[in-house]
């Protein structure tokens, strides 16, 4: 923790970056994303198992970008963010830099390159609850299925907290606020709650870095990281492309290739 | 609910269960917190009560129980193309008789400034009707959280304004029964034998500890003179810009029309709406009066704190602390008053 508060401090004292993004105590036991403009205000940065949001939400938002070029506390899901992002080109190299908490120390990423290389040692798995559950749900029948999200959907008020605190989910004006035509409707009736749902697992099936901060974020605990683990898990499988691997755009869904080993797409 | 001479009287855990069996029985909806587990984590609704065993007695529901007179997705009117005519039809309110049993007193305290915007300058029928069959039975807190703010907006853990009876656990186990209204009477009737008369001066389980956190009398006139104070973009810097604080907050009112139709048929619904989304103010020319989130935080603090007591001389907000315990980024709103408080001149 002091490491990254001292790193956090020369940063901003060298001019390097004029913003760090971090967490900090919040309310009980809460931890909360806190913005770092000054080395006085660094001593707030925490550092602790509880600090699992993924920050690079903030990197797409307006009035963060503004405040200039940033220092962004990562976690594993964090980076495959930024690579993501990077790949959709939503973020610029020059405009970030990533600090990595590592045996102790806080490494510092300024390429994405670099971001790339410390991906690809990282291990790249989802927690154990999470697996069982998907492995529950992959075990069901279509019916008993449909039953579980229809239980667990009945819930969502439709608040987008979700969309919201998903790093992926950075369109300013996303396809259920399009009015001309209306294509899901607003309500949060039960097929408006299953439509939503749905349509955000395609959106992000090969782009989702499998973070759970949209599952964490949900008020009612809908597990609806699931759905979008289950669609970034079946590109996976059938393209070999996980989300947030590269900074390069080869989006396996908008791709082709002229040796793809499916015909009927030649 | 209107108030008459406050009846005091006892009633002991069993009687409790008997009552709210006596409840069911009775054919009305009893929605009650409960303590739902699921996916290993533990959260609490507000869903019909089968037994009070079921009842969660603390802690604070995620949703608040507003849902019962004002749910998330209200039918206004549908039609039907019938041949070459169009058959129109408005929907009539229609409600089961409901008891909210064993809600927390903030809750209770809600439904008075829900009421001041529904039913403002023309009554809502559909909230009113729901409203005017619903019981309130809520439950006294002997213990609060880090959220809980109920003692900075003119309130207490053990405040009965609200509620048609309100619940205070005794020392020694059972509850004092303070019952305010003649709906609360109507509950008593029907569960005879189950209220007892005050023998003596109950001894009360002590109402949780809660200190103020800042002065709630004084926050309009800070609001109003510093619109354009450099806090509110502070303070929203985290802010994601969904509507989770507005959804689960008990005196959130607003809302949205949405027409649903296809070849033959269409429906008209109202559903929750949040100041907190982009959506809520942008204008059809593409226009946004409040095109940054900076401007919706305070306008949702401003209508609570600053608007609210300008029009209805109440406040728009019971301290419940829903909003912050439901935020995905934890913008605590008792921090961020008392701050405001703090730091305004």
């Amino acid at each position: 923790m002091e490491s990254l508060q001292r790193k956090a401090q020369e940063l901003l004292a060298a001019g390097t970056v004029k913003l760090v993004i971090g967490y900090g105590e919040g309310t009980g036991v809460r931890r909360r994303p806190i913005f770092v403009r000054t080395g006085d205000q660094a001593g707030s940065l925490v550092l602790d198992p509880a600090c699992t949001q993924n920050l690079a939400t903030y990197l797409t938002k307006a009035e963060v970008r503004a405040l200039g070029r940033t220092a962004l506390v990562a976690t594993p899901s964090t980076l495959r963010s930024i690579l993501q992002l990077a790949a959709e080109r939503q973020v610029r190299e020059e405009n970030l830099l990533a600090l990595v908490p590592l045996a102790g120390t806080i490494k510092e990423l300024t390429t994405f390159a670099d971001i790339e290389a410390m991906v690809a040692t990282l291990p790249d798995e989802i927690a154990r609850a999470d697996q069982e559950m998907l492995t529950q749900l992959g075990a069901m029948s279509v019916v008993e299925r449909r039953a579980f999200w229809e239980k667990e959907l009945g819930r969502c008020v439709k608040c987008y907290a979700c969309r919201a605190a998903c790093p992926m989910c950075y369109c300013e004006r996303c396809t259920m606020d399009n009015n001309r035509p209306q294509w899901v409707p607003v309500a949060s009736h039960a097929l408006g709650n299953l439509e939503y749902h749905v349509v955000r697992a395609m959106h992000l099936a090969g782009r989702c870095v499998r973070c759970g901060t949209c599952g964490a974020a949900c008020p009612h605990g809908i597990p609806i990281h699931l759905l979008t683990f289950a669609s970034e898990g079946s590109v996976r499988r059938q393209f070999g492309q996980p989300g947030g691997a590269s900074s390069r755009p080869t989006y396996a869904l908008a791709t082709f290739k002229p040796d793809d080993k499916e015909d009927f797409i030649r | 609910m209107v108030a008459t001479m406050v009846d005091r009287l006892t009633l002991s855990d069993s009687a409790v269960d008997a009552l709210v069996a006596a409840l069911i029985r009775s054919g009305r909806r009893v929605l009650g917190p409960q303590l739902v587990r699921s996916q290993g984590q533990d959260r609490i609704d507000i869903a019909p009560l089968a037994s009070f065993a079921d009842l969660a007695r603390d802690g604070q529901a995620v949703a608040s129980a507003k849902g019962a007179v004002f749910p998330k997705v209200e039918r206004l009117l549908h039609y039907r193309y019938a041949g070459k005519s169009i058959e129109l039809a408005d929907v009539e309110p229609a409600s089961p008789p409901t008891v909210l049993f064993g809600v927390r007193p903030c809750e209770a305290r809600a439904f008075a400034a829900l009421q001041a915007v529904l039913n403002w300058d023309s009554e809502d029928k559909f909230f009113s009707h729901r409203l005017a069959n619903t019981t309130v039975v809520a439950i006294s807190c002997t213990e609060a959280d880090a959220s809980c703010f109920c003692t900075s907006v003119g309130s207490r853990p053990d405040d009965g304004q609200g509620s048609d009876i309100l619940l205070c656990r005794l020392a020694h186990g059972g509850y004092l029964a303070k019952v305010a209204t003649s709906r609360g009477q109507a509950l008593v009737e029907l569960g005879q034998g189950v209220f007892q008369a005050l023998a003596a001066e109950p001894e009360l389980a002590p109402a949780a500890a809660l200190a103020p956190a800042f002065d709630a009398k004084t926050l309009p006139q800070k609001l109003a003179a510093h619109f354009d104070h450099p806090l509110w973009v502070e303070q929203s810097l985290r802010c994601l810009g969904c509507g989770a604080c507005a959804f689960v907050c008990p005196t959130c009112a607003c809302f949205s029309i949405e027409d649903e139709a296809d070849s033959r048929q269409g429906q008209r619904l109202r559903t929750w709406d949040s100041c907190g989304l982009r959506l809520f103010t942008l204008h059809a020319s593409g226009h946004n009066p409040r095109d940054r989130q900076s401007q919706r935080w305070r306008q949702r603090v401003y209508h609570k704190f600053a608007y609210y007591p300008d029009r209805f001389q109440t406040l728009g907000c019971v301290g419940c602390g829903k909003c912050s315990r439901a935020c995905p980024v934890d913008m605590n709103l008792k921090q961020h008053l008392a701050e405001a408080a703090r730091t305004l001149p």
